[in-house]
């Protein structure tokens, strides 16, 4: 079961839509008993950096997630993925829930609208992360942001040509993975990351129970 | 590099996909839901609905059409028509539509943009406009399919739409439209030279080059068209073949 943390973010119920139809297990929940309970979490997200910390807050939510970041697969969604990071730079500096180090910083597309909004194609920074297992060489995928995380090499995956390399996929290495775009609105390509995901999660609950 | 779009666009009325020609002769053709699992099917980079109802009922309806193509369809989804309160916005948002287009409450209270924008963010906030070329130059927006001249220009109401911070701009030709001649490639031109947002060419598409010209001759983001697609004279497959063959890019 995956825990979609519900914390009034915009795009829960798109995100949960695209587990339905994937035929994935999902509970919609803020209870942390839930969340220590669920064999992963998603962390969905639209709209700004400070409110979306502040939600988490009003909820007491920082801190079992930022525990259950270092014990279960977690995605981050769009703002979900940064929050993982340090600081946000949105209206105000703002901390995030620092899994990841860097900072969410206005994007810097020169000559480019703003926001980043569209298809755009996925470039692989590495392959050993098991979120990008079998997407196709063109992987299309839906972008809709005006800031994005300066993360550090090592834990970029995947990011997309505009204007400069704009982060799309993020992983701390161990099971905390972020996807700037949206997996629940990219298709086939998004469902596939989803699928993955979830196919993490199966694993990892197995490998516990073993 | 992003994309280029490939927009289908449904006509809706009372929950059913309908064609006609200028609002007469209506015939119901179809579930919306099942017409627009066939254009992801194909393809398709967004989908939009078009409202064409336009009474309190009519959006219940489209509320509950959007909720169910929200279940099954996992690519952007834009509805418009009939839109005139923050109240209407949020309706559709909560279905399950990615982006709202308004169009002739805008103009009555433009105010309305600034308001949605504030409160749901600029990247839902999609502004249609119809344009019509003035016999002394430029192009006046029109409502009610062309009927009404608002008395705007074109080019300094799509200006006002970006500053009250419309995220993106559904630009019809009047002019063009059901000509099946192309795009209206100088008005298209004129606005996406005009604002920074995204501009969605609309009206006029009748061939496979009409779509590569109003991508290599305006800073176009996205086509969108209805009867072309609804009719099965092109398939998105198609337009995004002939796209790519020329060079230009799109998702595939």
């Amino acid at each position: 079961m995956i825990a979609v943390v519900d914390y009034g973010a915009g795009n829960l119920f798109s995100v949960a839509n695209a587990l339905e139809h994937l035929a994935i297990p999902y509970q919609i929940t803020q209870d942390p008993g839930a969340l220590a309970a669920s064999d992963g979490i998603l962390l969905p997200g639209v709209g700004a950096f400070p409110d979306a910390m502040e939600m988490l807050q009003k909820r007491q939510l920082v801190e079992i997630l930022r525990k259950m970041a270092k014990e279960k697969p977690f995605l981050g969604v769009c703002l979900g993925m940064q929050v993982l990071f340090s600081q946000g730079e949105e209206f105000r500096l703002t901390d995030g829930l620092d899994l990841l180090p860097g900072r969410v910083e206005k994007l810097k597309a020169p000559g480019l609208k703003i926001p980043h909004m569209g298809w755009n194609r996925l470039e692989l920074a590495r392959d050993d992360c098991l979120l990008t297992r079998g997407l196709p060489q063109d992987a299309y995928v839906y972008f809709v942001h005006s800031y994005a995380a300066v993360p550090r090499q090592e834990n970029l995956v995947a990011w997309a040509e505009y204007g400069g390399q704009v982060p799309a996929l993020v992983w701390d290495g161990a099971c905390c993975y972020g996807a700037q775009f949206h997996p629940e609105k990219s298709g086939e390509t998004g469902l596939m990351i989803l699928r993955n995901f979830a196919d993490l999660c199966q694993d990892a609950a197995r490998r516990k129970k073993e | 590099m992003l994309a280029k779009r490939i927009i289908p666009c449904l006509d809706v009325r009372n929950g059913m996909v309908v064609k006609g020609i200028n609002f007469e002769g209506i015939k119901e053709v179809g579930d919306p839901v099942e017409c627009a699992v066939a254009y992801d099917r194909q393809g398709a980079d967004e989908i939009c609905f078009l409202d064409i109802t336009a009474t309190h009922e009519g959006r219940k309806t489209m509320a509950d059409v959007v909720r169910r193509t929200a279940k099954k369809v996992f690519v952007p989804l834009t509805v418009g028509g009939g839109v005139r309160t923050v109240e209407d916005y949020r309706d559709i948002l909560r279905a399950g539509a990615d982006k709202v287009s308004v169009n002739s409450a805008a103009i009555r209270d433009p105010e309305l943009i600034r308001q949605v924008a504030a409160k749901f963010g600029s990247q839902c906030v999609v502004v249609a406009v119809d344009a019509k070329r003035r016999p002394d130059g430029g192009w006046g927006v029109f409502i009610n399919g062309g009927r009404i001249d608002t008395g705007l220009d074109v080019l300094e109401w799509v200006c006002r739409c970006e500053q009250l911070g419309a995220g993106e701009i559904l630009l019809t030709s009047m002019d063009a439209d059901g000509t099946k001649q192309g795009f209206d490639l100088p008005l298209t031109d004129a606005v996406c030279r005009a604002v920074k947002i995204p501009v969605i060419a609309s009206g006029g598409c009748g061939k496979l080059s009409d779509f590569s010209e109003v991508f290599e001759k305006t800073g176009a983001d996205a086509a969108l068209a209805a009867s072309l697609f609804h009719y099965r004279e092109l398939t998105v497959g198609q337009v995004k073949d002939h796209l790519q063959k020329s060079g230009i890019p799109v998702r595939k």
